[in-house]
């Protein structure tokens, strides 16, 4: 949210949104150094809850250097090696979204690092898999990592990006798929509400997509209208547009939408 | 829904979608010069889009990614352009 204006978080308001919950991301372009990574968590984690309040929005958000950045190790471990700084925040959820980008050995080994320090620090992860036709091998390469790391629950992590070709995979090694609606890459409205229906509800979350992209705020609302165009109930509804995003966010003591 | 409901629903947008490809390789092919592997995964693509077996927006999807599972050395820029162009020319 931090590339977006406030009309996004007044529409989302409108259209019911509870809360929003940011994942530390690319900023479109390559930080030159970890103080810009320090500045970003402080907007992260300070100014952006404050300006989303103004709306009545809670927000939360989780934190880490994304893979499209993290080739640069030497950086990447400059970064990570500040986090911790930032941990107890009120609003920080875990680390993510964490990943692989072009399933880069450098990427895997700043991967496993992230792994280490939310294991480390009892955070709950949140992974990004990678485009296109990157995505099916790195979302493989992804779950082996956390595998061969054992120490986090598949319970706690969330894999985002799923698609009819990684969902399964995810899914059977017990972890939350994440489906993210975007308007021209990842998945539709159709196609997620198809997800569900073949998959079930259990440990499915939608989430849409507010960068400095082509990206809609309001994708999540827009499956809901989806499902009831296809003749879904209003409780199978709230159950994956928004129990299902509670019941996995709970887990952190942070996560709260007062009363 | 039943099968009469779904094409109620969404039979106009799968139709309008499926001129845009024939549209797109037309557009294609009316251009000059050389076409790369992007032209090939899209109509070995569509063969799956065509059979008769179920499960094909999975196989689609399969049928355009890299299906190596070592990690790679080094990463020559950060974008995925959607279909894998095979191992590396040695």
């Amino acid at each position: 949210m931090v590339s977006r204006t406030t009309d996004d978080y007044e529409a989302m308001v409108y259209a019911g949104c509870a809360a929003v919950c940011e994942p530390a991301f690319w900023a479109g372009f390559d930080r030159s150094g970890v103080e810009g990574f320090r500045d970003y968590f402080c907007q992260l984690t300070d100014y952006e809850p404050k300006r989303a309040a103004k709306f009545g929005l809670p927000h939360f958000c989780w934190l880490c250097i994304n893979p499209k950045e993290s080739e640069d190790t030497v950086l990447a471990e400059e970064v990570i090696a500040i986090i911790p700084e930032f941990l107890d925040r009120p609003t920080v959820l875990g680390i993510g979204e964490i990943g692989l980008n072009k399933n880069t050995r450098n990427e895997l080994r700043i991967l496993e690092r992230h792994i280490d320090l939310a294991a480390r620090n009892g955070q709950l992860v949140l992974v990004h898999t990678p485009h296109l036709e990157d995505k099916f091998k790195g979302t493989r390469l992804i779950l082996d990592a956390l595998k061969a790391d054992g120490r986090i629950a598949p319970g706690r992590v969330i894999i985002d990006h799923c698609e009819e070709h990684t969902i399964g995979m995810v899914l059977d090694a017990g972890y939350w798929a994440g489906i993210t609606l975007y308007p021209e890459s990842k998945t539709t409205p159709a196609r997620a509400v198809d997800m569900y229906e073949v998959y079930g509800l259990q440990n499915i979350w939608l989430n849409s997509a507010c960068d400095w992209g082509r990206s809609d705020p309001l994708s999540i609302p827009k499956t809901a209208l989806e499902m009831r165009r296809r003749g879904h109930s209003e409780a199978t509804i709230d159950q994956l547009v928004y129990q299902n995003p509670v019941r996995f966010m709970s887990q952190s003591p942070r996560f709260t939408l007062g009363a | 829904m039943n099968r009469q409901q779904v094409l109620d629903l969404y039979f106009m947008d799968a139709r309008s979608k499926l001129i845009d490809i024939a549209a797109f390789l037309d557009r294609v092919e009316r251009a000059e010069g050389e076409a790369d592997f992007r032209l090939d995964a899209l109509r070995k693509a569509l063969e799956l889009v065509g059979s008769g077996e179920g499960d094909k927006a999975r196989r689609v999807l399969l049928s355009l990614s890299d299906p190596t599972t070592d990690p790679i050395a080094k990463a020559f820029g950060k974008g995925a352009c959607g279909a894998w162009p095979g191992p590396p020319k040695e």
